[in-house]
């Protein structure tokens, strides 16, 4: 039986400033430190899973530019149990622990907001006509690429090489629907204009069938294993080749149809020939072939379309569901939400085969070809007018009145007051909300927070580390109530049982 | 949240778009598919017709300096 598919996304935004010149890592720093600003008390991120002692709280800068940033402190906690940072010369926003596909649209959004609002706040701060301005999209044209990583719990016993192999026909044939769009290739040995419009983002960046990277020769299939958890039980599959979607529909189907194909994996339900014979090849013509003929070559020698790969996937997905039921990525309130992906999938795949206009509301690499190509006849362009790369770049574009996908009117999912809330408010059904919570309700005494553990000073004694190690405990359902008693973290360590000794900062209390 | 999924939200186009009901269901026939499908195109139309006011003003510069360093 799967294990039910805790889930998460992280995303890293494209970065520039304007009116002025700015060291990307100091730009991005200011943007976090702008939005945790608006707090009293921000939680840093504890890097040293061993070491409670040393924490690193959050800095709120006084100066909007300081000679001298602290970048590797800029790294916080917030109380809706995301992390937000600067990775790699970009600011970062990874979504606490979701429990189903539409909460982490749900959670992706919020992001969105929280970009958005750290935008206003830093550029406030500066003078007039300097600006601060951030893209949701992956990469610059120019072969640098930034990522969108989706991350899935799974169980320590699923072998990892029948995972690897079966997943990647997945990741591959999925682009038809993930794949954000970019106008010209950026693939290694071939021109810009060679491929004037192409599907995804990110699949010119891909040099490896599987391996550990994701800065250099990226693997499809990553093999970072990090858990985050229980490592005795549990596995979380890293997913690196995934576009930043605008599309809310297009970020639900891509978790969704994901979380659903690695269950049947767990649960070995698909034909091991599934498999693709070139992984590597078919990903970029996959990607590079809007018109959908490209073909793939499978394992038994067929070759067959990414979207014929896909309708079988989601054939295998509809017995799967009607055998064994899709309880894995439901939650109590969410019944229903396992159909949804599977019709939102078969829509989505009938719409691509007879018209992919027909899908330009859900599907960004749809929208934003149609949107350029209407731009181009309006106005005469030629294939390789400049102005189709600015559309291309401002579809992503994090300012509202200038993000040319809000105004496409795509289709959504949730309202404006629910995206709100979810910018303070953790997801009630994972350990995320037992991390929010303790942020919320004592943000002077948390004083370091990671994904499996939070750490406590309570003011007598040494500092206190509660580990995390299971991701479906800690809910709302399992510590509400503990932590509604409990007054002071003094209280709520007392509650939980530990017992105040040495080890007891490594101990799991067993009670979350 | 199910249902709101097949729900067309005007929220943020609504100057761009009259709200004309359900007729943006998904497609279960041919007749409603290409429904959606000009309707979609009016919107196109519509953002086109405003668009220059929005766009980057000099699209080659904007182009030329959207610069990354490459993340993950």
């Amino acid at each position: 039986m799967a294990l039910h598919k805790v889930c998460g996304i992280e995303t890293e935004y494209g970065i520039i400033t304007r009116g002025f010149d700015s060291n990307p890592v100091v730009a991005s720093s200011v943007l976090v430190n702008a939005y945790s600003g608006s707090f009293p008390q921000m939680v840093g991120w504890d890097f040293h899973d061993e070491s409670p002692g040393l924490d690193a709280r959050g800095v709120v800068l006084e100066d909007a530019f300081p000679p001298e940033v602290e970048t590797h402190l800029v790294n916080t906690v917030l109380t809706n149990g995301a992390r937000y940072y600067v990775d790699h010369a970009h600011p970062e926003v990874s979504t606490p622990e979701c429990s189903t596909a539409s909460e982490v649209v749900l959670f992706d959004l919020a992001a969105e907001e929280i970009i958005r609002e750290s935008m206003r706040a830093a550029n406030a701060m500066l003078p007039n006509g300097h600006e601060i301005v951030t893209y949701k999209n992956n990469s610059d044209g120019k072969g640098n690429s930034y990522g969108c990583h989706e991350n899935y719990l799974l169980d320590r016993q699923t072998p990892f090489g029948r995972l690897a192999a079966l997943i990647t026909a997945h990741f591959v044939t999925r682009q038809v629907f993930t794949g954000a769009g970019k106008v010209g290739c950026e693939k290694p040995g071939m021109s810009f204009n060679s491929v004037p419009y192409q599907i995804s983002q990110r699949a010119d960046f891909f040099e490896e069938e599987i391996g550990l990277e994701t800065t250099l020769k990226r693997p499809i299939v990553n093999t970072r294993d990090e858990p985050h958890c229980d490592p005795m039980l549990y596995r979380r599959l890293h997913v690196i080749v995934g576009d930043a979607n605008m599309s809310q529909i297009a970020t639900f189907l891509k978790v969704g149809s994901t979380a659903i194909v690695l269950a049947m994996i767990e649960d070995d339900f698909l034909p091991h020939d599934l498999q693709l014979a070139a992984p590597l090849p078919a990903m970029w013509s996959v990607s590079h072939d809007p018109t959908l003929r490209a073909t793939v070559e499978r394992v038994n020698g067929k070759r067959a379309t990414a979207l014929e790969v896909q309708m079988e996937l989601l054939e295998l997905a509809e017995k799967y569901a009607a055998s064994r039921g899709l309880s894995c990525i439901e939650r109590p309130g969410t019944e229903g939400e396992g159909t949804l992906i599977l019709s939102t999938w078969r829509e989505i795949l009938e719409g691509l085969e007879s018209n992919p206009s027909n899908v330009a509301d859900r599907v960004d690499w749809v929208a934003k070809r149609d949107l350029i190509s209407a731009y181009g006849a309006r106005h005469g362009l030629s294939e390789t007018d400049v102005r189709a790369k600015a559309l291309d770049l401002q579809y992503h574009d994090m300012r509202p009145e200038k993000c040319l996908a809000t105004r496409l009117g795509l289709r959504t999912m949730f309202d404006s007051a629910e995206i709100e809330l979810a910018k303070t408010v953790p997801p009630s059904s994972t350990r995320a909300f037992f991390r929010g919570e303790c942020l919320r309700k004592w943000p002077n005494d948390v004083v370091a927070a990671n994904w499996d553990s939070l750490v406590f000073d309570v003011g007598d004694g040494p500092l206190r580390r509660v580990p995390m190690m299971e991701p479906l405990r800690g809910t709302k359902a399992i510590v509400g109530n503990l932590l509604d008693r409990a007054a002071t973290p003094h209280d709520l360590l007392d509650l939980l049982g530990s017992d105040g000794s040495e080890d007891a900062y490594y101990r799991d209390p067993g009670m979350y | 949240m199910a249902e709101r999924i097949h729900k067309q939200r005007q929220a943020r186009t609504g100057d761009l778009t009259p709200s004309t009901e359900d007729d943006l269901e998904i497609a279960s026939d041919a007749t409603a598919s290409s429904a959606a499908g000009s309707k979609l195109k009016d919107e196109l139309d519509d953002l086109l017709d405003e668009i220059d006011n929005v766009l980057e003003s000099n699209a080659e510069d904007f182009v030329k300096s959207y610069v990354q360093k490459g993340g993950q």
